[in-house]
């Protein structure tokens, strides 16, 4: 299949709408798309969504003879595979230059930056060492899949855990998970990858280029940075010309964006500790949201009640009505709103705790309710601007729920329909998101 | 296809359309979801003119493969006169033929040899995509997301059935605005439109 061409309009729009700062998805000229991470159920496999672009790392092991002219040293191996899913243009089997390029940026990046220490991945020197290969498959390309692929291949790297060994005389025993906890890989730092695209031949420039934005740049300029300011790799590629001064304006930006995504991924790999070792459910099936496409056939999907303002004993007597919460636009420069679109600000999906925290207070949100009496059939569930992945709920069933009175005291339901399986996952989709409103 | 009775091959809802005056008796359709465009015979759409071979343009519809548009299937244009037409322009037509078996061919003309909104789309605006879906109910009679729309700003706007959307409003901030809210409407409810809408009014 061939990639869409980029039509003439779409290319002078673009360009104008950044000569005047604004970006498609009314973002700043220096954010970044929402950062998402998520692990899978083994060690070392982890999925990160820039925006909608989407990676998934894989680390894997394996003992093999060293290289001969380095017998004491483990070997890592780096491979990048851009999956037809991830956009039209992508033919399995094909080496386009995309994806000669990525190998080569991913394997600067990690390996001669030296991030992963090799020599501890000996075993037997000049007999067994461990062979690390990373994978790194593209699930969808919405732009700087570097990016995405760099933090990937960081995050799966630091979450992988190899077998334990150990060498007794020439024996060499390797124990299971289950005879001893497997060992981390021991990481010196992280290197991650920072994009910037520029415009007008290096007038504008913009970091973390979408889909739409790559296609018009001139050319893009990548810098590998870990958090301790030191540059692991520069590379700038589109034949473009860049001032000193530039280059050394993206390397501090760099920094900044290093540090923020270097905080991100350690909570990131914390949450997922704690989750695994309080023996919580972790993995792609909890951690990844359902994705709906039709906004009004979400039959089994919970209802979520939201808050009600209080007006007292009036509304204790009746039925109460269920509260509407609004989608709130986004409003990121005077006039560009972003409404409904997915901005979810948080990893924390990992823990699906399943205490049924009932008397989690649901007293404290934007709600405002409505007197209406009937039996309203729309409901959406969104509290704050900063969760908007979640689908939007509605429910197209009899269902009234009773909201609690007080901030402390039970939630009181009363439904028609809904039988209680629907009660507990409405719930605990509440408290899913009670849970990212506290973590965002 | 089963010999007595239909089989479905998608899913969706299923609908059903009475007898009317005209019409030949009810159909029965399914509604599906999809963003993949398969192109049909009688479709308007959007297409991207990606070359030009001798008479022929071919032009990128997001199906699987680029259909072809001769350049006298404009109106006015014979052969000495021929359409002003560059790769990467936007043309608006409708499909002549379109079948599994062969490439699919647009014209810009309609029956009578009028032109009827079909043509090359003008410069500027732009041109983004949505799912099938959402272009069908922009596309149903009564509309309230257009006639919403139309109250915030003016606006042009050409409805391809291949997913994409031409916007064209007076600023970029305008445009930008409609894109984004067009691409939202998908998941929103009439609530939360009117909603937003409000918002943006207001401001």
């Amino acid at each position: 299949m061939k990639a869409t061409p980029v039509s003439n309009c779409e290319r002078r729009f673009l360009l104008r709408a950044i000569e005047e700062r604004k970006r498609l998805d009314g973002r700043q000229c220096y954010d970044y798309r929402n950062v998402r991470i998520s692990f899978g159920t083994d060690y070392g496999c982890c999925i990160v969504e820039l925006g909608k672009t989407r990676v998934l790392g894989q680390v894997s092991c394996e003992l093999v003879p060293p290289k001969p002219n380095r017998p004491t040293e483990g070997i890592l191996f780096f491979n990048v595979e851009l999956s037809p899913m991830a956009a039209p243009g992508f033919e399995p089997g094909r080496q386009s230059d995309l994806l000669v390029k990525l190998n080569r940026l991913i394997e600067r990046c990690l390996r001669n930056s030296k991030c992963v220490d090799t020599e501890s991945l000996c075993v037997v020197a000049g007999e067994k060492v461990w062979q690390i290969r990373l994978d790194l498959h593209v699930l969808n390309h919405d732009g700087n899949i570097i990016d995405a692929a760099s933090i990937a291949g960081i995050v799966a790297l630091c979450h992988f855990r190899r077998p334990d060994v150990s060498v007794q005389g020439e024996e060499v025993t390797v124990y299971t998970p289950e005879e001893r906890d497997p060992v981390p890989l021991s990481i010196h730092h992280m290197p991650i990858c920072v994009s910037f695209a520029f415009f007008q031949q290096g007038t504008y420039l913009l970091v973390d280029p979408s889909e739409r934005e790559e296609c018009v740049m001139d050319g893009v300029l990548v810098i590998a940075m870990n958090k301790h300011r030191e540059i692991c790799t520069i590379q700038s590629s589109g034949g473009i010309m860049l001032v000193k001064d530039q280059v050394l304006r993206c390397s501090k930006i760099t920094a900044v964006k290093v540090a923020e995504m270097t905080e991100l991924i350690q909570k990131a790999l914390e949450n997922d500790q704690k989750v695994r070792k309080e023996g919580g459910k972790f993995g792609f099936a909890e951690s990844i949201p359902n994705q709906k496409i039709t906004a009004f056939k979400m039959g089994s999907a919970a209802v979520d009640t939201n808050n009600v303002e209080e007006q007292a004993e009036e509304i204790i007597a009746k039925a109460d009505p269920p509260s509407e919460v609004f989608a709130k636009p986004i409003l990121h420069t005077p006039g560009t709103a972003q409404i409904g679109e997915g901005i979810e600000n948080s990893w924390g999906d990992l823990e699906e705790s399943e205490r049924e925290e009932a008397a989690e207070e649901e007293g404290e949100s934007e709600a405002t309710a409505f007197e209406c009496q009937t039996v309203e059939t729309e409901e959406t569930s969104t509290m704050s601007e900063t969760k908007k992945d979640e689908p939007i709920v509605l429910s197209d069933s009899e269902e009234e729920e009773v909201v609690i009175l007080e901030p402390q005291e039970l939630p009181k339901k009363t439904r028609t329909q809904t039988n209680s399986k629907q009660e507990n996952t409405s719930k605990k989709a509440f408290n899913k998101r009670r849970k990212k409103k506290r973590a965002a | 296809r089963c010999p007595a009775a239909a089989g479905v091959t998608k899913c969706g809802l299923l609908r059903h359309r009475q007898a009317g005056g005209a019409a030949a008796g009810g159909a029965y359709w399914v509604d599906s979801q999809q963003k993949r465009y398969v192109p049909v015979k009688g479709d308007y759409v959007i297409g991207i003119v990606t070359a030009k071979a001798g008479d022929v343009f071919k032009l990128d519809v997001g199906g699987s493969e680029q259909a072809s548009l001769s350049y006298l299937a404009f109106e006015g244009t014979t052969k000495r006169n021929r359409p002003n037409v560059q790769v990467g322009d936007l043309i608006y037509g409708r499909f002549l033929v379109a079948n599994k078996d062969m490439e699919p061919e647009m014209v810009c003309i309609d029956g009578n040899g009028r032109s009827s909104g079909m043509g090359i789309i003008g410069q500027d605006g732009f041109l983004f995509k949505v799912s099938l879906g959402l272009i069908r109910k922009l596309l149903a009679p009564k509309c309230e997301i257009i006639q919403e729309l139309s109250q915030l700003y003016p606006f042009e706007l050409v409805l391809g059935m291949n997913g994409r959307i031409w916007i064209k409003a007076k600023t970029v901030q305008q445009t930008l605005i409609i894109v984004n809210i067009l691409e939202a409407c998908e998941y929103m409810t009439a609530e939360q439109r009117k909603q937003a809408l409000a918002k943006l009014s207001g401001n």
